[in-house]
């Protein structure tokens, strides 16, 4: 592997984990779609920036979007508190318009502007190891993967300074009021980070990416656990999974990279969905049709004890009578039957039903639950 | 240039009128339906199917190597709609809520759809030039025949909404009622759900992608606040719609290098915020005034309670109170002074010396009427 592309997977995972842990609090916190707005809203802080010091590479842009970003939050904070629209048109309303002024802005300079409405979009990872970045004129590698390795050691500082604060505003932001933590400033803060990293990751991966880095991954790893560390640290191996799986399909299919990445965010997703232990749809199916037969075979017993031992016993302990008292296809009584059988609590003769000790038990425990 | 000119050339010059009549049948099919979707909280769902759409244009073209916009505008429904039910799935059986799930469908159709894109660029065939326009949208790049089909789709999404009226009025406002009036409020909901899809896509050629959403928020959440009634509320979205995308284009057409879909957005943010500002009884200013008429109102009957409760301690009724006590007396509340004037304009107060106020015999009853509103009230 020659050193681009190992630069490449390096600045894509840099990228991913940068994202899973705040993209963690945004899916439990329910504003997933922040990251949608903020990602594109910083366009117009990163043209306006660019105007002021004509430098695509100066630090000043980096805090003039990112403050765009936080002042994208505040607007559809104030479009909100306004309570002529909901929540959601009051995002559908604003950053489409910050994102078309910041298009228009480009349209119009495009002559004297090195910036292109597809590379914020889309990013252009083929090309980040190219542009370094030097320190007393060494050549410390490329610039995205600096930028980014700083963005991520912030969104790390952060989560372990605020831990306890996050994790009190994000499950209980009452209580977190209550107690005198300022659910506002932990918002703000959060948001903040959101900004921060799209925008670090603009040019590198696109902002699309950004926005199924943040999300996708943690509503994977939300699936599989119930704990935040966990969380947050399945979140981060799901999104490096992603970002090199992600480079090497694109590599095979000679396609977009943060296109590619952006898919297998997807499939993992999907993966998990399916699949996932105990809330997977698989697992939820199986869990549903053990259920079906434990129920009926629990109906099944205590019928049995209700007519054990009287006169119609006969009558009504015969495999054929369930048709007509449970309501259950001859098939699916023959099963149930079978399956009872096998655990052991009746037995079958003659088409004759009877009850084994076990069986008499579980009918008995049941009824009084 | 001068209006006149203007008119000309939207009516003669073959670009600017296919532009405008395609962003008016956007602006309109858009509006009109997406004024359920920000009735029922689905705002974002636009922006999930617009870019879910990309990759459905990708296939199409993939599978037919046809532009034809009715082949890439069916892959784009399929593509819309299968991400919806996407999202659908993921809010209905799994803990994941749906800003998350509109979020991960959002991103992930359209990585996908870039890598079908840079996959199809890369093929050794020409046709694929021009598919990208549908990323930012290229109004330019319209047609007539684009246009003709986007009206004859459109008229027919909107006859069915037209055909659906009273069933998708329920399904918006009260869908339990709905079912249980036997309507099959699930399959209302799936086709209330397509014709958005189809709304959707129609404009993805004219804004792209990235901002179709906005116009199908846009135009309702305007239209919203200048009524009650979803009759009107659909009426003036479309007209909004139609009125932004035809100033839209208008605008970028006569300024060199506009892009046309940002103009458009930009269009409609306007009409939006000014709508909020100005709408009678909802807007901004409206809200402000009857603010403003209240306080005013409660200040005025604080201070005639003032006085009364004053006149009350003195045994002669037209003993006059200085100013200074019922600036005392009014807590704080401000404008004692201007509400002495209203009063004395009522003739319920007049003035007895510079600074001292006295209550007259219309003053005491309408004391006495406030004072027993406020008990009823209180009991």
């Amino acid at each position: 592997m020659s050193l681009p592309r190992i630069e490449i997977q390096l600045i894509a995972a840099t990228v991913a984990v940068a994202c899973a842990l705040p993209g963690t609090f945004l899916v439990l916190r329910r504003m997933a779609l922040m990251s949608d707005a903020i990602s594109h809203a910083i366009l117009l802080g990163i043209v306006l920036a660019f105007f002021v010091v004509r430098d695509i590479t100066s630090p000043f842009l980096v805090v003039a979007a990112t403050l765009t970003g936080v002042l994208t939050v505040s607007l559809v904070e104030l479009v909100n508190r306004t309570r002529l629209v909901r929540e959601d048109a009051a995002i559908g309303l604003v950053f489409p318009a910050l994102f078309s002024m910041g298009v228009i802005l480009i349209s119009r300079f495009a002559g004297n502007i090195h910036l292109d409405v597809d590379a914020v979009l889309l990013g252009e990872l083929a090309f980040a190891p190219f542009t370094r970045f030097y320190v007393l004129g060494y050549d410390v590698g490329p610039r995205a993967l600096t930028m980014m390795g700083g963005i991520l050691i912030i969104n790390v500082l952060f989560i372990v300074l605020f831990y306890k604060e996050l994790k009190l505003a994000t499950f209980d932001a009452g209580l977190a009021a209550a107690l005198g933590f300022s659910p506002g400033l932990i918002h703000y803060g959060l948001m903040t980070l959101v900004s921060v990293t799209a925008v670090g990751a603009f040019d590198a991966v696109g902002s699309i990416l950004v926005v199924a880095l943040m999300i996708a991954p943690p509503a994977a790893a939300y699936l599989l656990t119930d704990r935040l560390p966990h969380m947050l640290g399945l979140s981060a191996l799901l999104g490096v999974a992603s970002a090199i799986i992600g480079y090497w399909l694109a590599h095979l299919l000679d396609a977009s990279i943060a296109g590619s990445m952006a898919t297998v965010t997807g499939i993992l997703f999907g993966l998990t969905y399916l699949l996932a232990p105990e809330r997977g749809l698989l697992a939820i199916a199986r869990r549903r049709t053990r259920q079906r037969w434990e129920f009926a075979q629990t109906m099944l017993t205590i019928h049995l004890l209700n007519h054990e031992g009287l006169p119609e016993a006969d009558e009504e302990c015969r495999v054929d009578h369930m048709h007509e008292h449970m309501r259950w296809e001859p098939a699916f009584t023959a099963q149930v039957v079978r399956h009872a059988e096998r655990t052991g609590l009746l037995l079958s003769q003659n088409g004759q039903l009877a009850l084994t000790p076990q069986g008499r038990q579980v009918a008995r425990q049941s009824m009084l639950q | 240039m001068d209006l006149l000119e203007l008119l000309r050339n939207l009516l003669f010059d073959y670009t600017l009128r296919t532009v405008a009549l395609g962003a008016a049948v956007l602006g309109i099919v858009s509006g009109g339906l997406g004024s359920y979707a920000v009735l029922r909280k689905q705002s974002l769902l636009g922006d999930a199917i617009s870019h879910a759409a990309l990759p459905g244009i990708a296939i199409a073209f993939l599978l037919t190597g046809s532009k034809a916009p009715l082949v890439l505008i069916l892959g784009a429904v399929i593509a819309g709609w299968l991400g919806t039910l996407g999202v659908m799935s993921i809010v209905n059986s799994t803990r994941v809520k749906d800003d998350s799930a509109l979020g991960l469908v959002l991103a992930v159709f359209f990585g996908f759809g870039l890598v079908l894109l840079t996959f199809i660029q890369k093929m050794p065939n020409a046709a694929q030039a021009g598919l990208d326009k549908f990323l930012f949208g290229q109004a330019a790049t319209l047609l007539e025949r684009d246009v003709i089909t986007m009206a004859a789709i459109g008229t027919l999404a909107l006859l069915t909404m037209l055909m659906f009226w009273k069933e998708f009025k329920l399904l918006s406002f009260d869908p339990e009622f709905g079912a249980s009036l036997g309507f099959p409020m699930q399959a209302l909901d799936i086709l209330l759900i397509t014709l958005l899809v189809v709304a959707i896509v129609l404009g993805l050629q004219t804004v792209g992608v990235v901002l179709m959403s906005a116009m199908v928020v846009a135009p309702a959440a305007a239209a919203r606040q200048w009524t009650d009634r979803l009759g009107i509320m659909v009426g003036l979205a479309a007209l909004f719609g139609a009125l932004a995308g035809v100033s839209g284009a208008v605008i970028s057409s006569s300024t060199a290098r506009l892009p046309t879909g940002p103009t458009i957005v930009l269009c409609i943010s306007a009409i939006v915020l000014v709508s909020m500002v100005l709408a009678p009884n909802r807007g901004l200013i409206w809200h402000w005034v009857r603010r403003q008429r209240n306080r005013w109102r409660l200040r005025v009957e604080a201070v005639l309670g003032d006085m009364a409760l004053l006149a009350a301690q003195h045994d002669d009724p037209g003993h006059g109170h200085s100013l200074a006590a019922l600036r005392a007396m009014s807590q704080g509340r401000g404008g004692v002074a201007r509400s002495l004037e209203k009063l004395e304009r009522r003739g319920w107060v007049r003035r007895v010396s510079p600074d001292e106020w006295a209550l007259t015999p219309n003053g005491w009853a309408a004391a006495e009427r406030l004072l027993e509103q406020h008990e009823e009230t209180s009991v």
